[in-house]
């Protein structure tokens, strides 16, 4: 029993249900969504030294035990990304003040981020199945308030769309749940996870586990299911663009992970070989897509799939390696695409265009947003002393130890064309000429670089100081790899 | 409104009476939830019904005018319940969500069982109401 689990979940949702009784003081939502994502910071920090000095932690809801009540259970894998969603969320409300304009705010913008963030840490910290289905629909239909929020033709136009995907993926995901429980009549993962290995992996199992496999795959944008996911994040404002990049496909990518090192781990030859090739073909969509646009939104969006490839065959090669490269490539990931979006908006914003031929020369009227746009390129394409290289690097070293030497060409390959992708960027808005864009503003960029900066400084520090972070991340694999441990946690006594 | 008014004396009479019997019945549901089928989400929604009703035999104005609330605060009071219900646990040291029931002898009622549940289901009860009515009021007025 420790309550202190349930805090990175309560701080966000009791934030957010304040946030709706201060709403139309603007100054007073600001400063009080940020005091609460400060808050979630510190606790969640104490969530990962607690894990990583007492092993996993688990709390009995309502105090009834574990197969019968909800768990929640905190690994160091999930810790780990309950701190990053926390810096996220801090980083994206400061980013909000400058960008996403008073009518927005009045319409309870913070309130819907706090509740997003509350569904995305409680996604990651629960231990049951149905419970992390609810979680799931928290954070969906707090960034249905966010893509809609504003009203405008193509946010209503896409919005549709993202919540007709998702609303299927979501009953998908309810019937997966209603077949895994009548075959083994339990929704605790840990107890799930006991019952299958004593029953063993049957195919009518091994059929549940890829029907979870397309449910989060809908969610976290894999190839055949990435479709809805290029418009949507195109259409809402850069802050909540950005919120959405860093977080919603991640927590399919978690949820993919859990499903796959805890419940169907007995037939590995099927769905692991599946979600392999899967995770090919997305790199291959993601970066042809990244090469194709000359549209700076667009090369971002189309490198979170890449990225959610790169992640994918990390996890489905279940080799100590890559599931350490994979941990360390999510985390990174999540930083730098905070960063990559704010400073892609950033630059839309400024120029009032997202064509990349509409712009040039930027560089001599902004060289901080400049050399900034160059760093998280450079670090999104795992330059060795940034931080994307060390998760590429394991990755590739379990590819290549398992066997799978043509995926693996294909990552390091990939890494080439998203450098080449984010490059241009860099190449044709910041080089060459002066050019007056029609209704370009001669503003400052400054209130809008301070967030994107601390999102590259944490992912610089992420990537120079891998030796600290090192333990934590071995701890969060070790646990992945060894089931034993989380159910001993979840089912003790 | 162009339309021509037309006389619902015997709707609105009707419904004068009818929409307490509806809020009874919903109150009673809502107590009855811990051992009976009922709680906190139907409670709720009959609720609700009994105001739709006033709205049907009256308008958005009269009835705003009898219940002066602002829905969506409503809707929020009752989250807020909801989960300071379930922290309350945090003082006795007993873990999230943890309920506990005792019995009273109450004026009128004798003895009577009394559990914080009800607490969680006066929340849940709260945010059907409210966002049910929000949901309404708010299609209610778009033109």
């Amino acid at each position: 029993m420790n309550n202190f689990v349930i805090l990175p979940i309560l701080i966000p949702l009791l934030a957010a249900v304040a946030l709706i009784f201060m709403n139309k003081r603007i100054m007073l939502t600001r400063v009080f969504s940020a005091a609460a994502s400060v808050l979630a910071i510190v606790i969640s920090g104490i969530l990962v030294q607690t894990v990583f000095t007492k092993g996993v932690q688990t709390l009995n809801l309502g105090g009834w035990k574990a197969p019968y009540g909800i768990v929640l259970a905190a690994d160091q894998f999930a810790s780990l990304l309950v701190l990053t969603t926390a810096v996220i969320g801090l980083l994206i409300v400061l980013y909000s003040y400058r960008s996403i304009g008073e009518k927005r705010e009045r319409s309870f913008y913070y309130s819907g981020v706090q509740f997003l963030l509350a569904g995305v840490s409680g996604a990651f910290l629960t231990g049951d199945l149905f419970n992390m289905y609810v979680f799931f629909e928290l954070l969906l239909i707090a960034s249905y308030m966010l893509i809609v929020l504003g009203g405008t033709k193509i946010q209503l136009r896409e919005s549709l769309k993202y919540i007709v995907f998702n609303i299927v993926s979501s009953a998908l995901f309810v019937i997966g749940v209603g077949f895994l429980y009548a075959v083994t009549g339990t929704l605790n993962m840990a107890d799930l996870s006991v019952k299958i290995s004593e029953s063993g992996q049957t195919g009518l199992i091994t059929v549940i586990g890829v029907l979870f496999l397309i449910v989060f795959g809908l969610k976290g944008g894999i190839f055949p299911f990435y479709f809805w996911l290029p418009g949507s994040y195109y259409a809402p404002p850069t802050a909540i663009a950005a919120l959405f990049g860093a977080l919603l496909t991640k927590v399919g990518l978690y949820a993919i992970t859990r499903v796959f090192t805890l419940i169907f781990i007995h037939d590995t030859q099927f769905t692991h070989q599946l979600m392999m090739w899967l995770a090919a073909l997305t790199i291959l969509f993601g970066v042809i897509g990244s090469i194709a646009y000359s549209d700076v939104m667009k090369i971002v969006i189309y490198n979170i799939i890449t990225a959610v490839g790169v992640i994918l065959f990390g996890i489905a090669v279940n080799t100590p390696a890559s599931i350490q490269g994979a941990i360390y490539y999510l985390i990174h990931d999540m930083l730098i695409k905070g960063a990559l979006f704010m400073l892609a908006g950033t630059l839309i914003t400024l120029t009032g265009t997202a064509s990349l031929h509409k712009m040039s020369g930027l560089i001599k009227r902004y060289p901080v947003l400049g050399w900034m746009f160059l760093i998280s390129a450079v670090s999104l394409a795992g330059i060795p002393p940034f931080s994307g290289f060390v998760g590429k690097f394991k990755i590739v070293e379990g590819g290549f130890a398992q066997g799978e030497f043509v995926i693996s060409i294909l990552v390091l390959l990939s890494s080439l064309l998203v450098l080449y992708s984010v490059l241009k960027i860099f190449m044709y808005a910041f080089w060459g000429e002066e050019k007056e864009t029609p209704n370009q503003e001669k503003r400052t960029a400054k209130g809008l670089l301070y967030p994107a900066a601390v999102f590259l400084l944490l992912s610089l520090l992420f990537g120079l100081g891998t030796e600290y972070v090192s333990p934590y991340v071995n701890q969060a694999a070790e646990t992945l790899l060894n089931p034993e441990k989380y159910i001993e946690a979840v089912l003790k006594e | 409104m162009n339309q021509e008014k037309t006389n619902d004396m015997i709707l609105q009479t009707v419904t004068k009476l009818v929409s307490f019997i509806i809020l009874l019945f919903s109150f009673y549901l809502f107590l009855s939830g811990h051992n009976a089928p009922g709680g906190g989400f139907v409670g709720g929604l009959i609720t609700s019904s009994s105001i739709v009703l006033l709205l049907l035999a009256y308008d958005l104005k009269t009835v705003k005018a009898i219940l002066p609330v602002n829905f969506i605060y409503v809707a929020g009071m009752g989250l807020l319940i909801a989960i300071l219900t379930g922290a309350g646990a945090f003082v006795f040291g007993a873990p999230f969500l943890s309920h506990t029931f005792g019995y009273f002898h109450l004026p009128f009622l004798g003895k009577t069982e009394l559990a914080t549940a009800t607490l969680f289901d006066l929340g849940v009860y709260l945010v059907v109401v409210g966002v049910t009515m929000t949901i309404i009021q708010t299609i209610g007025e778009e033109e």
